[in-house]
């Protein structure tokens, strides 16, 4: 208890970049995330998503939740919770996975660190601190240990991202393929770097210990600083992910545990994550439900849509014809695109009415007068906006 | 030819809604109320001049909140002010704030645990998961099992869809959930005992179950399955005290032409080749009426005023068998100032909120294994709040009341009868407890009023002092309650009807018994039906 | 390598009656057992030069149907064995043929009134308790059936006594006995069936009066010529029986198109194979021990782990120079109760929740060399006590000289009970929950292989996924008390289960 504050148990943590960070959030739009005090924009959303995407941006990512699971058993712990086969993920390569309830239903989806033969980051967006124990339950030489409160996060996207990381002294890091993890001497210890994102475009996520988040943050924002560095807020990244057609959960899906309703979570297959369900392991958790549902096909299907006009369709009741004769799905994340200057939404539809014409219900105020709208959309394969640099080894450096 | 067409026994807030919605049908309607103030155990009372007590009833969540605004109880000046939280206090020093804010909420409970404060997410969900098909149960009658009566067979229907509608796995785990004991049920989802026990606290209040007996972990959904305004789980005040509840319900029955009579106890149902025809008082006077509706319990209906002759055979013995046991008591301070307890930030928000000396779970069993044996604890679980730092109504400036709700409290004694020194004993125990908390505290003590099952059952008329009129375990339970056969709320006697708490769907300031049973009076007499749909859809 | 259609793991009760119904059946059965003596909790053991027990002291209920099926012979015991609630000063309750002595009048009346009751109900159920419960989002419509015939079944009951039953299912033993009984000893005599050997206490709801309507009627024998029998049916009809061949894993190999189990490993290594692996062990040790977790999914094995299966019994044996001679009683035969009251059974239970063992435990006791002259030496007996309530996890540990203490408070009731007999102890045992554990392989020590109780029954036995036998991983099937219907000497189970695997 903080004899000084009566008030602190009511305040929010501080991520160890905050004293930066305050000083470049102008606007005071601060939310929360996992109990951190968490940035919605700095100075301008729109602004910092054109940072992401024209020079770079800085994303604090402390508030993630980070688990280092270790031990023997490790992998084949891991291995029977997630949907990935993590033993064929290398020592120094990062993937992208799911986890399923005995059901098939995702209870979240996140990030493997392959660290080590027998070390691993789990790293996702929600607390899974119980499910990893359950997970880890019976298995005899494993050991789960929440470091989110001491591991330091900055994700470090766009263009010129690898070019800061060079002159920040990363020598090699543009070597560093997607999804690959690099260490580097910094500051009296190790710096961690992934060649990973949520922005769709080139990017890194730097992981250090909480004591050097600072030394961390002045030297990269020394290095950035001819390079447009700009620390961007939940806002921008939403623009970004979604362009890029990646998820969120509270938008796209309904972690599985927090589902009140039946079925009103989601499967693997009914967000587009099919590729992500390994069904050449043996076993892992809610294979048999998924087996079956590969077999009789997903009710729903998470799709991405064009709309034609532009006005955004935000929780919008999706159609199977203009005059709204059956409800056929529901939006759940919807914008406009400034990149490819397109109406982009996500929706979950029901799979029957994929083939069939698609019509979005806009509500729209002009001058606080509510409009409706009928709007046609088509389904895109791929993501929105993928650029070639994402992928590219050694990138440009713009 | 009939001075009414219906009396109501009973002025508790059922009684009172029951009348309501049967004035409101057009008949005209006599509420009889052995006490000289209406409410039953819903009352505002003073009883240390300048203090108001909700001596009984404390807090509200079940109010239906489709009766409230269907028979305009804000109009007749109820105002429920949901309060922010509770905090539990543990064995030692260990507190479990409640704060309001959720992300807040979550640091708390990470401070306590990691493991826990991920978890609550999972328990939450589940328990709104189970609230919202028991809710849906409230404001309706329950079908009788062995008819083939159409309605019968059409209530089981819909019940089988709603329950379907929550998946068949969930249907496992809800009868799990149903009949497993509180303590099984959070062990499934926490690991601190202080947040087991914090959780666990409503599965014993007013019950006669320790956290450990199976059954317990309904009990405790029973008492958050409530909401105010939709925040299922949520805790409201009445402002002016529970009495404003009961108060707010005579003035709509009251405005429907309805008649309330206080002061004027019933000394029997007057019975007539089977029929209940009236009500004889205990002054001799003899009230003739079309129909007679009981407010009071099952035990008390059955066995106090209906004369064993008069009921059909075995009804009388259901009636004794009636599970009816005391299990909790209440202490009511007045305070000259705001007591401080330890352990707890200087924060005015956390500072109003309520308390819960909740300990740990073993606290609270061994504090129902005293119970078991005609005792009570030293060591009770108390459930404290103190409305006058919300509400201005119930006590002067800068003075408080405090309304602490003991469990476990014995109807009998291992040692003989309550007497006046053993009730203070039992207060007193309460008060070291509270000192332990908030030393100092006794010096703060203006007046205090200690209940025990014995007062409670003496003043209100609660067999047993057991303020939900009957348990609510599976064998009284929805079509069992209260007893399997009459759960219709048509009693054993033509012209006779139940409405109190012992009906479903059972114990809590929530108007749904007396709505029910107006429901069902109003379709017996082919009167179009004046009681509304429960309005809400799940949360 | 030899191969099998089907490995039995545990030659208890119910894995010798699945694996005589399937080698009868034909198909090619070997039964594996870890102790050197089959009978699982029934087998016996020397614990004392010529004195043998067994936990399971008497077998009460065992299908007569099954019997009949199996053609068991040689020992079903004509009467079921007496029930009697010992009174310190020989003044006993005796519960026998439907009736009740050593009490008042109306209490008598009540008795055979309550009885019939049980008796209606109990036939009402009895038929399911031998059937496989299906899930109830089964997708045929003959899944649903036997709830709609439990319906039907429940419906002709008549309006009255359906309206009972649903009252009374859910009962606390303590209420349903006092709504109807004056004399304690009585009360809790008959409230013992509803609660021994689960985490129940007799004002426990929500499982006693159902596990008292379980444990009626069917047939009674003397556990040990039970096993003897089953024994017999089992390997003339073929089935081979392989005893201390402890299993050590179920095997389980698969690749893309999932897993199974094919085939279990022992001890020494040596691994045999089958269609299927039946186990009679209790879920707990079935999954999280031989299968192992990797092979489950998460939310299951959190299923299995959470299940009640803590025992709460502890077992006394003692091997006696002379028969036991209690007060006021004519033979020690039958099933003999020291608990005087419902409140001793209550008040020993507290103490159990904390870890603890009461001053004076409740004790059911047997003498079952009685019944099988086998277990004994010419003129000697050996006395078999259910010691109740003791926890698996005591506080302070099990050691052994807390082993011996609570044995001493045992004997010091038995000795009130039956003076003298302290001196004619020969020797003694004492089987702490954990020693159940080790000796049997059931995890907790749990003689029912999980509690008794509403959440953990019919389809729901021991957690939906595996309540019908078969089990999430393919080849794998359950058979034992852990499955419904429940424990107990009946059979049921693994005839069930044997059902499920020949259909």
């Amino acid at each position: 208890m903080n004899a000084t504050d009566p008030y602190a148990g009511e305040r929010l943590l501080l991520s160890p970049f905050h004293p930066r960070q305050q000083a470049y959030n102008l606007r005071d739009a601060w939310g929360a995330w996992n109990g951190y005090k968490f940035a919605d924009h700095y100075y301008d959303a729109e602004y910092e998503y054109f940072c992401i995407r024209n020079q770079c941006g800085t994303y604090d990512i402390c508030p993630m939740q980070k688990y280092e699971i270790r031990g023997r058993d490790a992998a084949a712990m891991l291995n029977r919770m997630v949907t990935r086969d993590v033993s064929r993920i290398g020592i120094d390569r990062v993937a992208y996975t799911v986890w399923c309830t005995d059901e098939g239903r995702v209870i979240d989806d996140g990030t493997i660190f392959r660290l080590a033969e027998d070390r691993f980051m789990l790293n996702c967006g929600s607390p899974c601190t119980a499910w990893l124990r359950q997970s880890a339950y019976g298995f005899a030489d494993v050991e789960v240990r929440d470091v989110s409160d001491s591991l330091a996060g900055l994700s470090l996207q766009g263009p010129t991202s690898c070019a800061v990381l060079k002159r920040m002294g990363l020598t090699g890091i543009e070597q560093a393929k997607p999804f690959e993890i690099r260490h580097f001497p910094f500051a009296g210890t190790t710096l961690r770097v992934s060649r990973t994102g949520f922005t769709g475009d080139l990017g890194y996520e730097l992981w250090i210990a909480r004591e050097q988040a600072l030394e961390l943050w002045d030297a990269l924002y020394a290095a950035g600083a001819d390079y447009g560095i700009q620390p961007y807020g939940e806002a921008a990244t939403n623009m970004a992910r979604l362009e890029a057609g990646f998820i969120m959960p509270f938008m796209d899906f309904t972690e599985a545990f927090k589902t009140v309703r039946f079925e009103h979570d989601q499967t693997p297959f009914e967000l587009g994550l099919g590729w992500l369900v390994d069904f050449d392991m043996p076993h892992f958790s809610g294979r048999a439900a998924l087996l079956e549902e590969r077999r009789r096909g997903p009710a729903w299907t998470l799709a991405r849509l064009d709309i034609e006009g532009n006005w955004p369709a935000d929780g919008s009741i999706v159609y199977d014809s203009e005059a709204c004769r059956k409800d056929i799905g529901y939006v759940t994340s919807a914008m406009w695109s400034p990149a490819v200057k397109a109406n982009i939404a996500l929706a979950m539809l029901r799979s029957e009415h994929l083939r069939g014409p698609i019509w979005v219900e806009i509500y729209k105020s002009k001058d606080l007068r509510p409009y409706r709208r009928m709007a046609r959309a088509s389904l895109r394969k791929g993501p929105f906006w993928a650029p070639p640099r994402a992928r590219q080894t050694p990138p440009s450096d713009h | 030819m009939s001075a009414y067409d219906a009396i109501v026994i009973g002025a508790g807030h059922n009684g009172l809604t029951n009348a309501a919605y049967l004035a409101k049908a057009g008949l005209r309607v006599l509420v009889v109320e052995k006490n000289d103030y209406v409410g039953g155990a819903a009352v505002s009372r003073e009883l240390h001049a300048g203090w108001t007590y909700s001596n009984c009833s404390y807090v509200c969540s079940m109010m239906r909140q489709a009766i409230h605004r269907d028979l305009d109880l804000g109009r007749h000046g109820l105002l429920l002010v949901p309060y922010l939280g509770t905090v539990n206090f543990g064995d030692g020093d260990e507190r479990l704030i409640a704060y309001h804010d959720p992300q807040a909420s979550y640091l708390e409970l990470k401070r306590h645990s990691r493991h826990d404060a991920d978890a609550m997410f999972r328990f939450q969900a589940d328990l709104t998961r189970y609230s919202n098909f028991i809710r849906k149960t409230l404001l309706r009658t329950p079908p009788e099992p062995t008819s083939f009566r159409p309605r019968d067979i059409r209530e089981f229907l819909y019940l089988g869809r709603q329950l379907w509608a929550m998946g068949e796995r969930e249907i496992y785990e809800y009868v799990r959930f149903f009949t497993i004991s509180a303590a099984d049920f959070l062990e499934d989802y926490f690991e601190n005992d202080l947040v087991k026990a914090a959780m666990a606290s409503p599965g014993i209040i007013g019950t006669a179950l320790g956290v450990e007996s199976p059954g317990s972990a309904y009990i405790l959904l029973h008492h958050v399955m409530g909401d105010v305004d939709g925040n299922i789980g949520a805790w409201g005040l009445a402002r002016g005290g529970m009495g404003a509840i009961s108060k707010a319900l005579a003035a709509a029955f009251q405005g429907f032409g309805g008649e309330i009579r206080t002061e004027a106890p019933v000394a029997r149902i007057l019975v007539e080749r089977g029929r209940a025809t009236g009500v004889v008082l205990e002054n001799g006077d003899e009230l003739r009426a079309g129909i007679v509706v009981s407010n009071l319990d099952a035990r008390r209906t059955f066995t106090k005023i209906i004369d064993r002759a008069d009921l059909p055979d075995g009804i009388y013995e259901k009636a004794r068998n009636f599970r009816i046991r005391g299990s909790s008591g209440k202490v009511n301070i007045a305070l000259s100032g705001l007591p401080k307890f330890t352990g707890l930030p200087a924060n005015r928000y956390v500072d109003r909120g309520g308390q819960a000396f909740t300990g740990s779970l073993r606290t609270m069993e061994r504090a129902y294994d005293c119970w078991k044996r005609g005792t009570w604890s030293e060591d009770p679980f108390i459930e404290s709040v103190i409305p006058s730092a919300w509400d201005p109504t119930v006590a002067p400036p800068g003075q408080h009341w405090m309304s602490n709700f003991i469990q476990y409290c014995p109807p009998e004694l291992a040692s003989g009868p309550w007497t006046p020194e053993k009730r203070d004993a039992f207060g007193e125990s309460v008060i070291a407890k509270l000192e332990r908390y908030s030393p100092g505290f006794r010096d703060l003590i203006v007046h205090m009023e200690v209940r025990t099952p014995h007062e409670i059952e003496n003043e209100i008329g609660l067999t047993g002092g057991n303020i939900f009129q009957g348990e609510l375990t599976i064998d009284q339970l929805f079509f069992n309650r209260p007893f399997p056969g009459y759960a219709q709320y048509r009693m054993p006697l033509k012209n006779l009807y139940m409405c109190g708490s012992s009906t479903h769907p059972g114990g809590g300031v929530s108007s749904a018994c007396g709505a029910n049973a107006a429901r069902e009076i109003l379709k017996d007499l082919r009167r179009p039906n004046t009681v509304p749909a429960d309005d809400f859809d799940d949360e | 390598m030899q191969r099998y259609d089907a490995i039995i793991i545990g030659a208890g009760h119910n894995g010798l009656v699945c694996a005589a119904r399937l080698a009868r059946a034909g198909r090619r059965v070997l039964v594996l057992e870890a102790a050197d003596q089959p009978g699982g909790l029934a087998a016996r053991h020397e614990f004392h030069p010529g004195f043998r027990a067994c936990p399971a002291h008497t077998a009460a209920h065992f299908s007569a149907r099954i019997a009949t099926d199996l053609g068991l012979s040689g020992g079903a015991l004509p009467t079921a064995p007496r029930l009697v609630g010992l009174a310190s000063d020989g003044a006993h309750v005796v519960v026998e043929n439907g009736a009740v002595t050593g009490v008042g009048a109306e209490d008598a009346d009540a008795f055979r009134e309550l009885d019939a009751l049980l008796d209606r109900f109990a036939a009402t159920l009895e038929p399911f308790w031998g059937r496989t419960i299906p899930r109830i989002g089964g997708p045929r419509l003959a899944d649903k059936l036997p709830f709609a015939q439990l319906g039907f079944a429940l419906r002709r009951l008549g309006r009255e006594r359906l309206h009972e039953f649903l009252r009374i299912a859910a009962l606390p033993a303590r209420d349903l006995l006092d709504e109807r009984f004056e004399h304690p000893l009585l009360k809790a005599t008959l409230g013992w069936d509803g609660l021994v050997g689960s985490r129940m206490a007799p004002r426990s709801p929500n499982g006693a009066v159902l596990a008292m309507l379980y444990r009626r009627g069917r047939q009674a024998w003397a556990p040990s010529k039970l096993i003897d029998a089953l024994v017999a049916t089992a390997t003339s009809a073929g089935a081979e029986l392989r005893t201390g061949t402890r299993v050590t894993r179920v095997l389980v190999e698969g690749a893309a198109d999932g897993i199974a189990a094919t085939g279990v490993e022992l001890a020494d290594g040596e691994q045999l194979r089958a269609d299927s692996v039946v186990s009679s062990a209790d879920p707990q040790t079935t999954f999280l021990r031989l299968v192992g977790v990797r092979h489950l999914d998460v939310g299951f094995t959190n299923r299995i782990r959470r299940l009640r299966a803590g025992g709460l019994v502890a077992k006394l044996h003692l091997a006696l120079a002379e028969a036991p001679r209690f007060t006021g009683l004519d033979s020690p035969a039958g099933r003999l109760l020291t608990a005087p009251t419902m409140d001793a059974i209550e008040f020993a239970f507290d103490d159990a929740k904390y870890g603890g063992v009461a001053a004076q435990p409740v004790l059911e006791v047997a003498v079952p060399s009685l019944d099988d002259a086998s277990l004994a030496p010419a003129g000697q007996h050996v006395l078999s006590a259910h010691v109740m309530y003791v926890p698996h996890a005591l506080e302070g540990g099990w050691t052994d000289a807390a082993r011996d203490a609570i044995a001493e408070r045992a004997i010091d009731v038995l000795e009130r009970h039956a003076p003298g007999l302290r001196r004619s102890i020969v020797a003694r045992e004492f089987l702490a929950p954990p020693d159940i554990e080790a000796r049997h392989g059931v995890a907790g020590g749990h003689w029912h292989h999980g509690d008794f109780a509403m959440d953990q029954l019919l389809m729901m036995r021991p957690t939906y996924d595996a309540a019908q036998y078969r089990t999430p991983l393919p080849g794998l099937w359950l058979c034992g008390a852990g499955c419904h219907p429940a424990g107990d000497l009946t059979g049921l189970a693994g005839d069930n289960a044997a059902r499920e695997l020949l259909r």
